[in-house]
């Protein structure tokens, strides 16, 4: 009889098998253990090895974050609690200089009793983002400003508010949180309002002067929506941006002035040599953010055009931009951009950083939404103008959300750079966080040799801000995922 | 000869009235210095159904793409329903929005769901309120017989599917001239007929229609018309049955013994 036979012969199953679980060594925890962790010679040496790295950073930096100390006076005091704590020759982290100093760390040289005004400016940022970041998600957005709300509140008696101001943000907060509820769409006007009511904030001085610089776009909708039936929308457009620019440039200081004499409202002025630390970085990275993004795609488009001079002054912008370091540009920014100015014109040097880590982010951003913008199909573009769309129409509605979310990652890339790099404003004799206020910190003589708290601190910072906001353009790559590829 | 059309067409009703739809006359166009398109001469007629076939790289495609402005033609005329195409964007505009097409690889917008596919360019471009347009959309919808797919996205669905789409996507415009550009290339062979249903349903109403296709098939079942392209000239035209049984030029010859003798 062939073994071939033996194969064929009839078979009837009579009892079904029941299910079991797999043996316990190809199950659960062990069996991650040997599949990740030991399923070779090599990969255990490497397992082992870095057990043993990791356990020996712990050995020397564990008692040092045990040993913290958190009430102190000066470095000496530390070091004092320290080896009486934990015997003679021990190390310990001296948190007490954060304690004593988290207010210059937070906003340089900010008169103490105006903190409230930094803190809300920064409550209202998120105001300002909820309908851009959450738009539309009711739910995820009331969280966001009830969290808002919550954390204004706290951290406003934590700097030591009065219980007016503490009330006025309690109250301004609640409407916020109703006209979410209510009309959303309307909280867009928080959005559009938000620079110029920042910058009231943080700066102060007299009302008006926002005010008129908010009027003059209102002169350009006027402008545009009276010769938008007459001449369309691009000489709409660039008439009232023209009326707008001779409304800030020759009148408004006119009219504020005049304003203010009747009715002086405002707060009280803050120089901008008073600001520092991570309002400094908050102000110049948030503007240059926002600022960078539409011009970015606009240089993007430009790049992309089928006109010749539009194309090579994009081209020449972002190459020349992307071939300049940084600190070039943020010298140029506090040294040389004064000579080009009228003499006597008071520029602020804030103001004249922000410009052009504007101008630096959004080459880089032009650059990156190219990319986006070349990994359509033609397809797109050609469907887009057989339906009659024209090349605006046709941008806002098919190619640019395409496109930008292509391009989400690249684009929190140079943002959580450019938030980043706001740090260098150091060397044109700013208050950054990291070097700045580190150096007048250390400069105490109470302080004098503390070097890894000052700095662990405002890294961690610094991290959950760059990890936020790479988790939410997560969120966002997620979220506008329809191509089910 | 084609299996995909399985039912006799009536094409007895389907009247070409007198009005000129589509007038070119003396059309050059060329890639750089590569002459694409050739003196092209022609009429089409309202209501009339075209079809236009030819080997690869005969023209063909550039031709109808140039009655939409996708392509620039250098020399000649055309006129759509009475606006000459210049460089003038509003007449672009107009054309364009009086023109509906349909392409090979569908190219509907991957990042909006169907219905807003079908409502994106009569909102913005015909001004039509949302509700209206989601109205519209919904009848052209039912009537490509894929209403319940409204909300899902272009990746969700099949190739077929998809193309339909794009054709409910065209007719939500109103267009009172449809071209179609190889619409069944890109399929497989079993969509091909729920595509070709469509466009005959929409031949049997009357629409101007210009298609690009292999579909002999379908040429002969609707089309008044066959237009044969080689080199970018037109070499011959004729009504479809006196165009497939009895092709007068040597070329139409060999390309129609090429497609149809396997």
């Amino acid at each position: 009889m062939s073994e071939l036979h033996a194969q064929t012969v009839p078979f009837v199953r009579d009892s079904m098998l029941p299910q079991e679980l797999p043996p316990a060594s190809q199950r659960g925890a062990v069996k991650w253990v040997r599949e990740n962790l030991f399923s070779g010679p090599m990969n255990t040496i490497l397992t082992v090895l870095s057990l043993l790295v990791v356990f020996l950073i712990l050995q020397s930096s564990l008692p040092w974050w045990l040993n913290s100390v958190w009430n102190a006076n000066s470095l000496a005091e530390c070091r004092a609690a320290v080896q009486a704590m934990a015997g003679e020759g021990a190390t310990g982290a001296c948190w007490a200089v954060i304690r004593e100093r988290w207010h210059q760390f937070m906003f340089g040289f900010y008169p103490r009793g105006l903190y409230w005004r930094p803190v809300l400016a920064f409550a209202l940022l998120f105001v300002a983002l909820a309908p851009v970041l959450f738009g539309d998600n009711a739910r995820k957005r009331m969280i966001l400003l009830a969290c808002v709300a919550v954390a204004l509140v706290l951290a406003l008696i934590g700097v030591g508010t009065d219980l007016a101001h503490v009330s006025f943000a309690i109250v301004a907060m609640a409407a916020i949180l109703a006209v979410s509820h209510l009309a959303p769409a309307r909280l867009i006007w928080a959005t559009l309002l938000f620079p110029a009511v920042g910058f009231f904030l943080l700066w102060g001085g007299s009302v008006w002067g926002p005010i008129g610089v908010l009027m003059g776009f209102g002169v350009l909708v006027a402008v545009y929506r009276l010769l938008l039936p007459m001449l369309g929308v691009v000489m709409g457009t660039a008439l009232g941006f023209l009326a707008a620019c001779v409304w800030w440039l020759m009148i408004q200081t006119h009219v504020t002035t005049v304003l203010h004499n009747l009715m002086p409202w405002g707060l009280e002025a803050i120089d901008s040599d008073q600001f520092g630390g991570f309002l400094l970085a908050f102000t110049i990275g948030v503007t240059a953010i926002a600022a960078s993004l539409p011009l970015g795609i606009l240089l993007a488009l430009g790049r992309r055009s089928d006109m010749f001079l539009i194309k090579t002054l994009s081209v020449g912008f972002i190459e020349f931009i992307r071939g300049v370091p940084l600190i070039t540009m943020l010298f140029t920014a506090s040294l040389l951009l004064q000579y080009f100015l009228p003499p006597q014109t008071n520029f602020d040097l804030i103001l004249r950083v922000i410009i052009l880590v504007t101008l630096f982010a959004s080459a880089y951003i032009a650059e990156v939404v190219r990319g986006g913008l070349a990994a359509l199909p033609r397809g797109q573009y050609e469907a887009a103008d057989a339906l009659g769309l024209d090349y605006w129409k046709a941008q806002r509605h098919i190619i640019m959300p395409q496109a930008l979310k292509i391009s989400i990652p690249g684009i929190v890339s140079s943002f959580i750079g450019l938030f980043k790099d706001t740090t260098l404003v150091a060397f044109v004799g700013l208050l950054d966080p990291l070097k700045g206020v580190t150096a007048i910190v250390r400069a105490d003589i109470n302080w004098k040799g503390i070097y890894w708290e000052p700095y662990i601190f405002v890294g961690t910072i610094f991290f959950l801000i760059c990890f936020g906001m790479s988790r939410y353009s997560m969120y966002l790559e997620k979220k506008l995922k329809t191509d089910h590829r | 000869m084609n299996e995909t059309i399985d039912r006799p067409i009536d094409t007895s009703h389907m009247q070409v009235s007198d009005e000129v739809a589509i007038q070119i006359s003396q059309m050059n166009k060329w890639y750089g210095t590569f002459h694409v398109l050739r003196d092209i001469n022609m009429t089409v007629q309202r209501g009339e159904r075209i079809v236009i076939c030819g080997p690869s790289g005969s023209g063909k495609s550039t031709l109808i793409r140039c009655i939409n402005r996708l392509e620039e033609h250098q020399a000649g005329q055309i006129v759509v329903d009475g606006t000459e195409l210049t460089s003038d964007l509003k007449n672009i505009d107009k054309v364009r929005s009086e023109v509906g097409m349909v392409f090979q690889h569908f190219n509907l917008f991957p990042h909006l769901t169907i219905l807003e596919n079908c409502t994106l360019a009569p909102i913005w471009v015909r001004k039509t309120p949302k509700k209206e347009a989601e109205e519209v959309a919904m009848h052209f919808l039912r009537k490509v017989k894929i209403p319940e797919q409204a909300n899902k996205y272009p990746g969700q669905l099949s190739g077929g599917q998809q193309q339909r789409v794009a054709i409910a996507r065209s007719l939500c415009m109103k267009p009172r001239i449809m071209l179609f550009d190889e619409p069944t290339s890109a399929l497989d062979p079993e969509m091909i007929k729920e595509v070709l249903d469509t466009m005959i349903a929409l031949a049997e109403e009357g629409m101007t229609m210009l298609c690009v296709t292999h579909e002999m098939g379908f040429a002969q079942a609707v089309a008044n018309r066959v237009i044969f392209m080689d080199q970018g000239q037109i070499v011959e035209q004729n009504e479809p049955r006196e165009f497939f049984n009895n092709p007068k030029s040597d070329r139409t010859k060999l390309f129609l013994s090429q497609i149809l003798g396997h």
